[in-house]
């Protein structure tokens, strides 16, 4: 019996809430105008803040390609490396050294340069050159054509086929090429997870080949790639390594000082925060105008229902629902349009540097939950301040 | 006329202070019964809306008590008097205040939803409240689409879709011409008004005086006449 008066009461309960939020939907869909300059505000502020923040997103991702292509779990460098281009070269004792630091299970060298090459056609091409380690070949990426062990051939190279690999007029295996006055040929055809943020393509050959071609200062290591024997180990190498007077990096910790170093060093980061800014102060004003607006319109009838009998939370609940409902609606959209937009985009600029993260998306829905808080929150005070007396008073 | 639907006793209500204080009702008692339809006359600032204010919950009075069906309104507290308000008194503002964007239906259902009935049951209800309006046929049509007659109309089943004892009509002709305010209270007297339901009635049109069974005067916060059924100046 008892059980039985409490399922009545929750499903009378359950009946009302919704009853309640369906008639705060009318209300709200039904006065399109206003819904919909509604829906604009949101949804355009989204766009914008999820397409500077998509952007930044997609040139971080270029910035730290060779980071990622390479894969390698730990990177050892010099302290003042800020991005993966600006190479500061460390002596060969660097490298034995860290192989003889307990918890590394190998290190190799890695160069990274740049090289300028001679296409069949006569004309010039600036490259990135990676220099993989002779004995391991570790970083080596995927390879689309051809077999990594004729990287050792004379004058090998792999071309990486990216959104860049036109640029180099086309290579198939065999191609020949010249690069900083020597021949080169192509002798696979690979892809990569990323590729470079400057538009420049790249060749991947052996270590020893690369120093050989690209002119070099007195050290030649680039970086060196380690692999740890458990991630435990890392901290205990990284003390031992800055003991020698250079730093440690883990793959995310890399990317991470790419990223900060172009967000706060550039000029990017500060475009992006202040863009970001204007975005949500656009979205913030045209959605919370609309809204006060359309609970000004409304504000006599909610007056009226506080007569008759509506408590104050009631209203407070339909309030909330109808930004509830409109933000999440426009953060969709917002979404939708972005994601159109990129896809658009990529079927002109195939390299169009933009990616929706989760962070974007957490970030943006976020801002848009500031703007919902903020529009209901005028709303809100506005109808909880109506007097039902004022009705009577009209 | 049997049993006292309202007894309100000493009822003053004052806005401001110092030089700037305003009686707006002075020391008022009035009773009202059920099948009793009441009128509260009187000119602009006189005190009447003021007066219905306090009596169905909305305006706290300054001192004096309000008894609807025994119950002590003033002594409620904020929620019990919006449940109070929502089960016990029936309003039909003077601009109706229905909402634009929902249907008929919507709007006389509003109140049940309220009182935590399934949307299904509500709307069921609000249609045979709409039906003893005469507006079935409109259930599904917003309210600007409505005359002001209809509009009143649904107004008046959305006071009464809760079955309320008490019912407050503000100004209920105001927006209407002489003959549709006419046949109003004519409606509302014949098919509203019942043993079990007291109605109030604030208003300044003296074409629909005929319909009251008692009209209080009031002028400057204080009732100045009483007039009975029969006995009311047309």
């Amino acid at each position: 019996m008892a059980r039985e008066r409490r399922l009545r009461r929750r499903h009378a309960q359950r009946a009302y809430v919704i009853g309640i939020l369906r008639i705060a939907y009318k209300l709200l869909v039904n006065d399109k105008g206003k819904f919909l300059a509604l829906l604009t505000g949101i949804t355009f502020s989204v766009f914008l803040m999820i397409q500077m923040t998509s952007m930044f997103a997609g040139m971080m991702k270029k910035a730290s390609a060779t980071v990622m292509n390479t894969g390698s779990k730990v990177w050892v460098m010099d302290h003042a490396v800020t991005n993966v281009s600006s190479v500061i070269p460390m002596p060969d004792y660097v490298l034995h050294a860290v192989r003889s630091i307990d918890g590394v299970k190998f290190a190799v060298p890695l160069y990274s340069g740049g090289g300028l090459v001679r296409l069949r056609s006569g004309n010039y091409q600036p490259v990135t050159v990676l220099g993989l380690d002779d004995t391991s070949l570790f970083g080596r990426p995927m390879l689309l054509e051809g077999k990594i062990e004729d990287i050792y051939a004379e004058n090998g190279f792999v071309v990486v086929k990216d959104d860049e690999y036109e640029k180099l007029e086309n290579p198939t295996i065999g191609t020949q090429f010249e690069i900083n006055d020597n021949r080169g040929v192509i002798v696979g055809i690979a892809k990569v997870p990323a590729s470079g943020l400057f538009g420049i393509p790249t060749l991947y050959t052996t270590f020893n080949r690369a120093i050989q071609y690209i002119p070099s200062m007195r050290f030649t290591i680039s970086y060196i790639l380690l692999e740890p024997k458990s991630a435990a180990a890392i901290p205990y190498i990284r003390s031992e390594v800055r003991k020698l007077g250079y730093d440690v990096l883990t793959e995310d910790g890399f990317i991470d000082r790419i990223t900060t170093w172009y967000m706060w060093h550039t000029g990017m980061g500060t475009n992006l925060v202040l863009m970001t800014a204007i975005s949500f102060i656009v979205g913030l004003s045209i959605s919370g105008q609309a809204f006060y607006s359309f609970t000004l319109e409304n504000l006599e009838k909610f007056g009226a229902l506080k007569a008759i009998g509506a408590k104050g939370h009631e209203l407070v609940a339909m309030l909330l629902f109808q930004a509830f409902i409109t933000a999440l609606a426009g953060y969709g959209l917002g979404i939708g349009l972005c994601a159109g937009l990129i896809a658009l985009a990529r079927l002109k600029v195939p390299d169009y540097a933009s990616i929706i993260t989760y962070s974007n998306l957490f970030t943006a829905l976020g801002m848009v939950t500031l703007i919902a808080a903020f529009s209901s929150y005028i709303a809100v005070r506005k109808v909880l301040k109506i007097e039902p007396f004022d009705i009577f008073r009209s | 006329m049997t049993t006292a639907a309202i007894h309100a006793d000493g009822l003053t209500k004052f806005f401001g202070e110092g030089e700037t204080k305003v009686i707006a009702v002075n020391n008022v008692s009035i009773e009202a019964h059920f099948n009793e339809m009441l009128y509260v006359v009187g000119p602009s600032g006189s005190g009447k809306t003021t007066l219905l204010s306090m009596i169905s919950g909305v305006l706290r009075p300054n001192s004096g008590t309000v008894l609807v069906k025994s119950i002590d309104v003033w002594s409620l507290s904020e929620n019990q008097r919006a449940d109070f308000r929502l089960n016990t008194v029936g309003f039909v503002f003077q601009d109706f205040h229905l909402f634009p964007r929902l249907t008929t239906a919507e709007n006389v259902a509003m109140p049940l939803i309220l009182r935590r009935r399934a949307w299904k049951d509500a709307m069921k209800e609000a249609l045979h409240y709409l039906d003893v309006v005469g507006l079935s046929s409109r259930a599904e049509l917003h309210p600007q689409k409505l005359s002001g007659g209809e509009q009143q109309r649904v107004a008046i089943a959305r006071a009464i879709v809760s079955s309320p004892d008490v019912l407050i009509f503000d100004e209920p002709t105001a927006s209407l011409d002489g003959d549709t305010g006419k046949r109003l209270i004519q409606f509302v007297r014949d098919q509203i008004l019942t043993d079990k339901r007291c109605i109030l009635v604030v208003t300044h049109d003296a074409r629909i005086y005929e319909f009251a069974d008692r009209i209080l005067r009031m002028e400057d916060g204080m009732i100045v006449g009483i007039d009975e059924r029969g006995s009311a100046d047309a």
